[in-house]
């Protein structure tokens, strides 16, 4: 009896993960499902899961009909350049804020990731007259340089140097190293997962990123993939298996990055949801 | 006050390092913060410069009654993402936490909407509702229902576009909640199962008071991403239909970028900020009487 009774609540356990897990997986299915039926076969009355004969042609066609070639290369270009100069600067202050004992440091600090919670739609305007100025509209530059500081890493990167004993620091200073030295060859090597972890986040943000690149990006040839996909939906509109393709063409390159670094990702809203 | 030698070195490193992000703060946050607040004070098209106007702006923002739309609908789509989301992914977490054979593999599906464009998953989701070939409605065909305009219409619109976001967002929050149930110590578990507490009493007794740091984080979070809201109703509904789904920000982007009002849109964001601020401290003061710190 009691067997039994484990076994019926094991069961409804999983008649409950296996309804979220659907519920969460069928978009996607529904999407590739989409994007593999022509024309005509997409819109068949009632529609099948499994597309027959499987039509490759709309991933040919989407190239085609914009230039996704050159969307990708611009969030290709836009994210690395934005993970690789958040990992700088946020280092940079995440050390200071970890390692060196100046007098009102932590007040700094607190003040400086308090920002975080002032909401993008409020300084936009202004960053699109400094960047109209500046004559960046329509350039890699205004993609990416507001990007290349952060109190959301600058806080994740401290979280982890913070976990690294004195006396490691302590022996270098003893040796008569400095801050920088500490800082390259100490700091920095033991910290890898939390700046892989930072990286990925940064990546995945910018390559998401959405309404910035919508407001100063004119010209076509400079979109990214979100903004780019929006410009093809609104040429193409009733066409949903090219809309479907390109689609997931967006979205499975952080699909398979997320798969293949997923305990960064887990450990990352961790690190930074504990100690919130 | 003379600082020591060591104490000086300290200081001057200390703001070496810090120099790029401070400058990057300064010139990209902390300027434009300064700007737009004054911007809100006055009359500021493209083509001319800013023209003081005092209060101006925000006094219209009392009779604009699509600006009390929006911030309706804010709150609504708020209230509408915020609770279920914590409902759904507490048990979702709770469960997975149980550790059945394959949890990890169902933590993994879970998490597949998070990593992915808000853009890309709102054509998707415009598709599953398309009103003659989507997928939800096939779904009600067979269950012998009318079909419904989703998207189109005044009623269904911003729950379609909630539903949309509660599901794009569970798998964060179940990490969130799976570490949070992690650090709750087992012995108490042990102890009530000892007491004869059945599961439900753990749950209510121990489980929940005990994770509410997490709830405490997860609630300020959501409510200031959900004020936020933007991408889902411009790729979705485009703030409509009538203006059914305009949200602050997308009220702010129509007036700042397809109207050409900045200093009134610059006005309506200080506005979104200063509500976003008055409900975080409102949490902040409140946490006393519901959040329990194990141990402190």
């Amino acid at each position: 009896m009691e067997l039994s009774n484990q076994g019926i609540k094991k069961l409804i356990l999983y008649i409950i993960l296996l309804l979220g897990a659907i519920t969460m997986v069928f978009p996607f299915l529904w999407m590739i499902s989409t994007s593999l039926k022509s024309e005509v076969t997409a819109y068949v009355f009632p529609p099948s899961l499994f597309p027959y004969p499987i039509y490759w042609q709309n991933y040919i066609e989407i190239w085609r009909l914009a230039p996704f070639g050159r969307f990708y290369f611009n969030s290709i270009i836009v994210a690395i350049a934005t993970t690789l100069g958040q990992l700088i600067t946020c280092s940079f202050g995440a050390y200071a804020f970890s390692k060196c004992k100046f007098p009102g440091r932590d007040v700094l600090f607190l003040g400086y990731i308090a920002t975080m919670m002032v909401p993008f739609s409020v300084t936009m305007i202004p960053l699109f007259i400094l960047i109209k100025g500046l004559e960046w509209i329509d350039k890699y530059e205004a993609l990416i340089i507001p990007f290349l500081f952060s109190p959301y890493g600058t806080f994740l990167l401290r979280q982890f140097f913070m976990s690294i004993p004195e006396e490691l620091t302590d022996a270098i200073k003893i040796d008569g190293g400095g801050h920088w030295i500490n800082f390259l060859y100490v700091v920095i090597p033991l910290s890898k997962p939390a700046l892989v972890t930072l990286g990925i986040f940064v990546f995945m943000f910018s390559w998401n990123n959405f309404l910035w690149p919508l407001v100063v990006i004119n010209s076509t040839l400079m979109k990214t993939l979100p903004v780019g996909i929006m410009f093809f939906q609104g040429q193409y509109a009733v066409y949903w298996t090219y809309i479907m393709a390109a689609t997931a063409v967006t979205i499975i390159p952080l699909l398979i990055l997320f798969l293949l670094a997923q305990r960064y990702f887990i450990e990352g809203i961790t690190l930074t949801g504990l100690k919130g | 006050m003379k600082l020591k030698k060591s104490q000086r070195n300290e200081l001057i490193s200390g703001l070496l390092f810090l120099t790029p992000n401070l400058l990057g703060f300064i010139i990209f946050t902390a300027g434009p913060l300064i700007v737009s607040l004054y911007y809100s004070f006055t009359h500021f098209g493209v083509l001319s410069s800013p023209k003081f106007c005092g209060l101006e702006n925000y006094r219209q923002l009392f009779s604009d009654v699509l600006f009390q739309k929006a911030l309706i609908n804010t709150l609504y789509y708020t209230v509408g993402v915020v609770i279920p989301l914590i409902i759904l992914s507490l048990v979702l977490a709770v469960v997975l936490n149980m550790r059945l054979k394959g949890y990890l593999l169902f933590r993994t599906l879970y998490f597949l909407p998070v990593v992915t464009s808000t853009i890309a998953i709102s054509l998707l989701w415009r598709w599953i509702y398309d009103t003659n070939l989507g997928l939800i409605n096939y779904i009600l065909s067979i269950l012998q229902l009318s079909p419904i305009d989703w998207l189109g219409s005044t009623t269904w619109a911003m729950p379609s576009i909630i539903l949309m976001s509660i599901w794009k967002g569970l798998g964060y929050n179940i990490v969130l909640y799976m570490a949070g149930l992690q650090s709750v110590p087992s012995q108490l578990y042990e102890a009530a199962t000892i007491d004869g507490a059945s599961e439900w009493q753990k749950f209510i007794r121990i489980t929940i008071p005990l994770i509410s740091p997490t709830t405490f984080f997860i609630l300020i979070m959501s409510i200031i991403s959900s004020f936020q809201v933007f991408e889902q109703t411009y790729v979705m509904t485009r703030g409509g239909p009538v203006y059914s789904t305009t949200t602050l920000v997308y009220y702010i982007y129509l007036n700042g970028f397809q109207w050409f009002k900045m200093g009134y849109a610059s006005s309506i964001a200080w506005v979104l900020f200063s509500i976003i601020l008055i409900i975080t401290i409102i949490q902040w003061i409140f946490q006393k009487k519901w959040v329990f710190y194990y141990g402190a």
